[in-house]
């Protein structure tokens, strides 16, 4: 079984997502302080609500620098919501905020009206399917998902790296494309709730636990 | 564009029991509302919502204990409601595991109760329940689970709870309640015209029909359903398929089998 370490810094949807990666067969370590993310072989990174609350709290209880080290020496790393828009260099919510810069780009306001220009309700609330016209799936956590099979999501703001490649999956809302999923390497984010996603989120949560056993094994 | 909407199964509970009643009123037990809850989540639902019927009542909801224990096996938003009267109350069901509260009666005598939960979870996070009866030409909020009126217009008190923060509405006509012969599309209309957030239609549910003429008619973001799931009047799939051929979009979860 693999053993993911949960990163408990104060983010709300950290016990629902321990719920559900212990449901596809995680053995997961929540962790309150960095100390104890010593030996990850995987780090989740939980986070709703606001960009800068969410970082400004994981800074403080001192888990920056481990998550930026664990994520340079190859550990898998998976970022949810928040978690994964904290994975950018900075956000425009509410100011500008600071990332943990693993991968580069910023956080920014989703587009406000279609290309007709009828107004988007914000925030995008609700069911997407997932789609790459460039990125092949196989060897991330989207690789099971069946292609049609919608995830729920629940923001205003999405991660929008500065290299296109970095984005694994993109969701449509309103008719235009917003970034529904990055990664680089062996970091992962989703902005949608994968927790939260029925089975489409469950096969995501179980893909990424598999292939960190696969990894270790 | 196709139109989007969401499948809830609403379950009200008298604790520990899955009730239906009439009108919101009269009691029969359903059974273990976890194993309802499951069995939907199994069938596709895409959110469930509980609600507490008697919470109001006795002052406190008793809901933690079975939204804990939904959480551990039931992966859709979960929506809590029914006697949530404080932030702290909110703060009890969002720890066990809800992902939204649904607020009635305290929001009519503490709007500010609505800017509170916003500003702490999100107007995401805050439903506002709404339990209109038609008077004539128009619709008049109550509280209590429908036995207390308030006098409030319902779309001018729906107008301000969305100013203060709410961002969705869970709209059950009382009058419609139970009774499996439609929806209120009229009031639902009523309110899809008065505000930009998403709203639920909930109280009347029969038949696949009713549905698609609550969403086609109503302008309905999403459909509660009760006594039809309950008692296996209509199953998930079969209101999948109906809506789709109306040009509804409706969400497949694909299989469990993956899992």
């Amino acid at each position: 079984m693999a053993t993911l370490h949960l990163c408990d810094y104060g983010s709300g949807n950290v016990h629902n997502v321990e719920r559900a990666l212990a449901r596809v067969g995680a053995n997961v370590i929540r962790c309150t302080t960095p100390e104890e993310l010593a030996g990850a072989k995987a780090v989740v990174i939980p986070g709703v609500g606001a960009f800068g609350e969410c970082i400004a709290s994981l800074r403080a209880k001192g888990f920056e620098q481990p998550i930026q080290d664990l994520a340079a020496s190859g550990v898998w790393v998976l970022g949810i919501c928040v978690g994964m828009q904290i994975l950018a260099k900075h956000s425009e919510e509410f100011g500008t905020h600071q990332g943990l810069g693993i991968i580069p780009g910023a956080v920014r306001l989703i587009p406000g009206e279609t290309p007709s220009g009828e107004k988007l309700k914000r925030p995008h609330i609700g069911w997407s399917p997932l789609y790459s016209d460039t990125r092949d799936w196989s060897g991330t956590p989207l690789a099971a998902l069946e292609k049609e099979s919608p995830v729920y999501f629940v923001h205003s703001y999405h991660f929008e790296p500065d290299d296109p490649n970095d984005v694994l999956a993109y969701a449509r809302y309103g008719g235009r494309p917003i970034v529904a999923a990055v990664s680089r390497a062996r970091v992962f984010g989703v902005q949608f709730h994968p927790e939260k996603s029925s089975y489409a989120g469950l096969s995501i949560l179980k893909s990424f636990v598999q292939q960190v056993e696969a990894d270790a094994a | 564009m196709m139109k989007k909407v969401r499948l809830i199964a609403r379950l009200d509970i008298k604790a520990p029991n899955l009730i239906k009643g009439i009108n919101l009123e009269g009691v029969r037990v359903v059974g273990d509302p976890h194993a309802f809850a499951k069995r939907y989540f199994q069938q596709g639902i895409d959110e469930i919502l509980y609600m507490d019927s008697v919470a109001t009542l006795y002052g406190r909801n008793n809901l933690t204990e079975l939204v804990s224990k939904t959480a551990n096996d039931i992966f859709v938003p979960m929506t809590v409601g029914g006697g949530l009267r404080s932030l702290a109350d909110v703060d009890d069901v969002m720890r066990a595991g809800a992902d939204k509260v649904s607020i009635n009666s305290a929001a009519i005598r503490r709007p500010e109760l609505l800017r509170e939960v916003a500003m702490r979870y999100g107007s995401q996070a805050m439903v506002l329940s709404v339990e209109a009866k038609r008077r004539g030409d128009h619709w008049e909020a109550y509280i209590d689970n429908g036995r207390e009126k308030t006098g409030l217009d319902a779309i001018a008190w729906i107008r301000q709870a969305v100013d203060m923060g709410a961002g969705e509405i869970l709209v059950t006509a009382v009058d419609k309640e139970g009774m499996r012969k439609g929806f209120d599309v009229e009031l639902m209309r009523k309110v899809t015209e008065a505000v930009d957030v998403p709203v639920i239609a909930s109280g009347g549910m029969g038949s696949l029909q009713d549905a698609a003429d609550v969403i086609l008619n109503g302008g309905a973001d999403a459909v509660a359903m009760a006594h039809v799931l309950h008692f296996n009047n209509i199953t998930l799939a079969d209101l999948r398929s109906y809506l789709g051929d109306r040009q509804i979009e409706v969400t497949n979860h694909g299989d469990i089998a993956s899992v």
